[in-house]
C-alpha cells in the first residue's frame, strides 16, 4: 500500500487517488478521491456511495465545495509543479474562511522542503513522492517558531513576542 | 535600529542550518538542480555568468557598523575583497563558492543578517526611503512599518511560491525617495485630516519588460490594517496571477488585465475574511516597532552657529564647499546633516565598494553617525546623523577612500546594474558605458550647470538599473549578436513618476557618450531659466532631441 504522511507520521494510505475517472470499468471499490468536476457532476450518486474525497487542481479554488465541507472527509490539493504555490492559499482559505475540519492533503510534485509551510497553511496529510518518507519528517521542524500567523499558530509573532 | 530578540536570532540560525542541509542534499544528488533552484534563490544565491552570486539582505537599507565590518570581512574571506550595493539596497557578492555559502550565512546570522528572500518568487526584501527617520521633509518614519512588514513577510508560509517576485517599497516623506510607483506594492505613509496615520496603497507598478506606474487602490488605509490588507492583495495575486508565462506573471499584468477597480474589488472581497483578524496591528505592536527607531542621543546644537562655522570652512576650501552643497542633505535635527557617500567615482563600477572602503565607512559611522549606515537604491551609502561641525573631517576621510565625488543627484551619479560583466541575463555590458560617460563629462561645472539629472543604465530589459525612470535611460539591447544601446528620455521616479520615451534606433557602445552630449546640448539650448532637464523635456517633448541626435 502506498505511504502517506499524516499528522507527522508515516502511515499506509488507504485512499485511492483517481486522477481521471476510468471510462470503462467505472469507479473502483474502496475509498476514492475524485476530481472536482466529477464530484460536481455526480454529487448525489457519490454522496450515496460514501467513502469519497475530492481533489482540486491548482487552478481550482475550493469555493464550489462550500456546501459539502461537513461531509467530505478528505480534500486533496494538487501541486502540478512544486513551484506552483496556489495550493498554499487554498489550504489556508479552506481552514480559515470555510472552517473545514477534515483532512487537507497535498498531492503531486511538492517536496519535503515545503512541509513546514504546507502544514502552516492547514495541510495535515502529504502523499509525498519520495523513497524515504521517514527522513522527510525532519522538515516539519525546520523552524521552531514563525513570524506570520498560520493555521498551526494563529497568533502572529508580534502579538506573542513584541508587546 | 531594529535589534533581534532571541526568537529572531533563532529563526535566522535555523534558516542557515536549513540551507546547509539543502546544499548537502543537492551536492549528494538528492535534490535535483530544478528542485534546488528556488531553494537557493530564496537564500539569495544566483548562478551568474562565471560564478555564483550571493545577494545579502540589507532590510530597508539600514545597517550598523558591526554589520558593515562583517560584510567587509566576508567579502575578503569568501570573495574577491569587494561587494556591490544594488538598486534593491542589498549587497551582492560576485564570487562565492557554493560550498562556502552555508558558512557565509552562519557568519551573517552572527551579526543579525541573512540572505533570506532576496531572490526567488516570494516577497522580497522591503525597501524604503534611505533618509527615513532623518529627512527634514519627513511625515513619519517608514522604518517601524518596514520592520513590521519584514517580520510578516519573512517565511510567510502562503506566499513563498508566488507567480513571480514581489517587491514592496515604503516611503514616509514628501519627496518619494523609494520609487514607490514602480514597485509591486508601494506603501506611502499619509496623515488624514484628524492627524491619524495611515497608508496610501499603490499596486501593480514595476519596471522590466513591461514598465507600469502603480495604481492607487486605497487612498487611506488605517494603520492597524496594514498586514491584513497586504495579505489580501497577495492572496488575490497568488491565486490569479499568471503562471503560464514568466514575462506576464508580475502583479502589474494582472492589475492591468483586470483593471484597478476590479482588482480592488477582489482585494476587498478577500479582505472581508482577514480584516480585524489576528494580523491586525495592535497599538503595542506599532509602539514596540517604533521603540527601535527612536532618535539617537543628539547633541543640542544651535543651527545658526553651526551653519556659520561651516560656511567659513566652505569659503576657505572650494572643494569642500562643492561637496557640502551636493553630497549633504537637510536633517531634521538642528546642527546635523545627512551625508551621502558617492559610490560613483570614475573608474569604479557604480555601487561597488572594497572591503577596505567598507571598513573606513564603518569607522566613520562609529565616530560620527551613531554607528549607523544606510544604503540607497541609487547605489550610494549614507551616514544619516553627522554633526555639521564634523562634516569637514568626514569629507576628508571620504575623499581619502574615493567616496567624496561631489556629484549626488547629477549626471555622473549614475545608477547602473552589473550588466554583461557579471550578469548571465545581460544583453550588453553596462559598467563600461557608465564609465565612458563619467570620463567624457568630467567637468564639474558643466555637470552642475545641467542641474538635477538621473541617468540610469540597465544591461537588459529586466531593468535592474531602473532605466525607464531615469531622466535619461540607457538600455542594453542585442542587435544580431552585437551589444547596442537604446536611449529613452523623460522618465522620473518621484511622486510624479513617468516612464521614459524611446528616442529612436539604438547606438553602438562607442557612440553613446556623444549621443548623450547631443541630448544634453539640446536641453541647454532649449531650457528656460532655472528649468531642470525633466521640466524642459516635459515642456518640449521628444522631437527636438530626436532631430538633433539623428540629424
Ligand atoms: S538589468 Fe539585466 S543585465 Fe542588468 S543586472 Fe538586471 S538582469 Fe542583469
Amino acid at each position: 500500500m502506498p505511504k502517506l504522511i499524516k499528522d507527522r507520521a508515516v502511515i499506509d494510505d488507504d485512499w485511492q487517488l483517481l486522477r481521471e475517472i476510468p471510462a470503462e470499468e467505472g469507479l473502483p471499490a474502496g475509498k476514492i478521491i475524485v476530481p472536482l468536476d466529477y464530484w460536481l457532476e455526480q454529487r448525489d450518486a457519490l454522496l450515496a456511495r460514501g467513502d469519497v474525497g475530492v481533489w482540486l487542481s491548482s487552478d481550482q479554488a475550493p469555493t464550489p465545495l462550500a456546501p459539502d465541507l461537513e461531509t467530505l472527509p478528505v480534500i486533496a490539493i494538487d501541486f502540478p509543479l512544486f513551484t506552483d504555490g496556489r495550493g498554499f492559499s487554498y489550504g489556508r482559505t479552506l481552514r480559515e474562511h470555510h472552517g473545514y475540519k477534515g483532512e487537507v492533503r497535498a498531492i503531486g510534485q511538492f517536496i519535503r522542503d515545503q512541509l513546514f509551510y504546507l502544514s502552516r497553511c492547514g495541510f495535515d496529510a502529504f502523499a509525498i513522492e519520495t523513497a524515504d518518507p521517514e527522513r522527510a519528517l525532519a522538515s516539519f521542524d525546520d523552524f521552531s517558531d514563525a513570524y506570520s500567523a498560520g493555521i498551526d499558530q494563529p497568533v502572529p509573532w508580534f502579538r506573542r513576542h513584541n508587546q | 535600529m531594529y535589534q533581534y530578540n532571541k526568537q529572531d536570532q533563532l529563526l535566522v540560525n535555523e534558516r542557515a542550518q536549513q540551507f546547509r542541509g539543502q546544499a548537502e542534499r543537492f551536492l549528494a544528488g538528492e535534490l535535483t538542480p530544478q528542485q534546488f533552484l528556488p531553494l537557493r534563490l530564496q537564500n539569495g544565491l544566483y548562478k551568474q555568468r562565471l560564478a555564483y552570486m550571493l545577494r545579502i539582505a540589507i532590510p530597508y537599507g539600514t545597517l550598523n557598523s558591526r554589520q558593515l565590518r562583517k560584510l567587509a570581512d566576508i567579502s575578503r574571506r569568501f570573495d574577491k575583497g569587494f561587494g556591490h550595493f544594488s538598486t534593491r539596497q542589498n549587497l551582492q557578492l560576485n564570487w562565492p563558492e557554493l560550498e562556502d555559502v552555508p558558512q557565509i550565512l552562519e557568519e551573517l546570522a552572527s551579526v543579525e543578517m541573512h540572505a533570506i528572500q532576496t531572490s526567488g518568487n516570494c516577497i522580497r526584501n522591503t525597501t524604503a526611503d534611505h533618509f527615513s527617520g532623518v529627512a527634514a521633509d519627513e511625515i513619519e518614519d517608514a522604518r517601524p512599518y518596514c520592520e513590521i512588514i519584514r517580520q510578516w513577510s519573512t517565511f510567510h508560509p502562503e506566499f513563498a511560491f508566488l507567480p513571480r517576485k514581489f517587491k514592496i517599497a515604503v516611503c514616509g516623506s514628501q519627496q518619494d525617495r523609494a520609487a514607490m510607483h514602480v514597485h509591486d506594492v508601494g506603501v506611502e505613509i499619509v496623515h488624514n485630516a484628524q492627524g491619524e496615520s495611515g497608508f496610501k496603497i499603490l499596486v501593480g507598478g514595476g519596471l522590466g519588460r513591461t514598465p507600469v506606474i502603480g495604481e492607487v487602490i486605497n487612498e487611506f488605509l488605517p494603520k492597524q490594517h496594514l498586514l491584513t490588507y497586504l495579505e489580501a492583495v497577495l492572496r488575490v495575486y497568488n491565486q490569479l496571477g499568471r503562471r503560464d508565462n514568466k514575462f506576464k506573471a508580475r502583479i502589474k499584468i494582472l492589475v492591468r488585465a483586470m483593471g484597478p477597480d476590479a482588482f480592488r474589488e477582489k482585494v476587498e472581497a478577500e479582505w472581508v475574511y482577514l480584516k480585524d483578524g489576528p494580523n491586525t496591528l495592535t497599538a503595542e505592536a506599532i509602539a514596540h516597532a517604533q521603540s527601535f527607531f527612536q532618535k539617537p542621543p543628539y547633541e543640542v546644537l544651535d543651527d545658526t552657529i553651526e551653519e556659520s562655522t561651516l560656511q567659513q570652512q566652505a569659503l576657505a576650501d572650494a572643494a569642500f564647499a562643492r561637496w557640502l552643497k551636493y553630497n549633504t542633505s537637510r536633517h531634521k535635527q538642528a546642527g546635523h546633516a545627512i551625508v551621502t557617500l558617492s559610490l560613483k567615482t570614475t573608474g569604479y563600477a557604480p555601487g561597488d565598494a572594497t572591503a577596505e572602503q567598507m571598513e573606513v565607512v564603518a569607522d566613520l559611522a562609529d565616530r560620527y553617525s551613531f554607528g549607523e549606515i544606510r544604503s540607497s537604491h541609487q547605489q550610494n551609502l549614507i551616514l544619516p546623523d553627522v554633526r555639521k561641525r564634523d562634516l569637514k573631517a568626514v569629507w576628508e576621510a571620504a575623499t581619502a577612500i574615493g567616496f567624496a565625488t561631489p556629484n549626488i543627484g547629477h549626471l555622473t551619479d549614475i545608477i547602473c546594474c552589473p550588466g554583461g560583466d557579471y550578469c548571465s541575463l545581460a544583453n550588453a555590458k553596462s559598467i563600461p558605458v557608465a564609465e565612458a560617460i563619467q570620463r567624457k563629462f568630467d567637468d564639474l561645472d558643466y555637470i552642475y550647470d545641467l542641474g538635477e539629472l538621473d541617468l540610469n543604465i540597465s544591461g537588459c530589459m529586466n531593468a535592474c538599473g531602473h532605466h525607464h525612470v531615469g531622466h535619461i535611460g540607457i538600455l542594453g539591447v542585442d542587435k544580431k549578436g552585437a551589444e547596442f544601446y537604446q536611449i529613452s528620455l523623460g522618465g522620473n521616479q518621484g511622486k510624479d513618476a513617468s516612464l521614459g520615451e524611446i528616442l529612436g534606433p539604438s547606438f553602438s557602445q562607442v557612440d553613446v557618450p556623444s549621443v548623450i552630449e547631443k541630448v544634453l546640448q539640446t536641453y541647454l539650448d532649449k531650457r528656460i531659466d532655472g528649468e531642470v532637464f525633466l521640466g524642459t523635456f516635459r515642456r518640449i517633448g521628444i522631437e527636438p532631441f530626436k532631430e538633433r541626435v539623428y540629424a
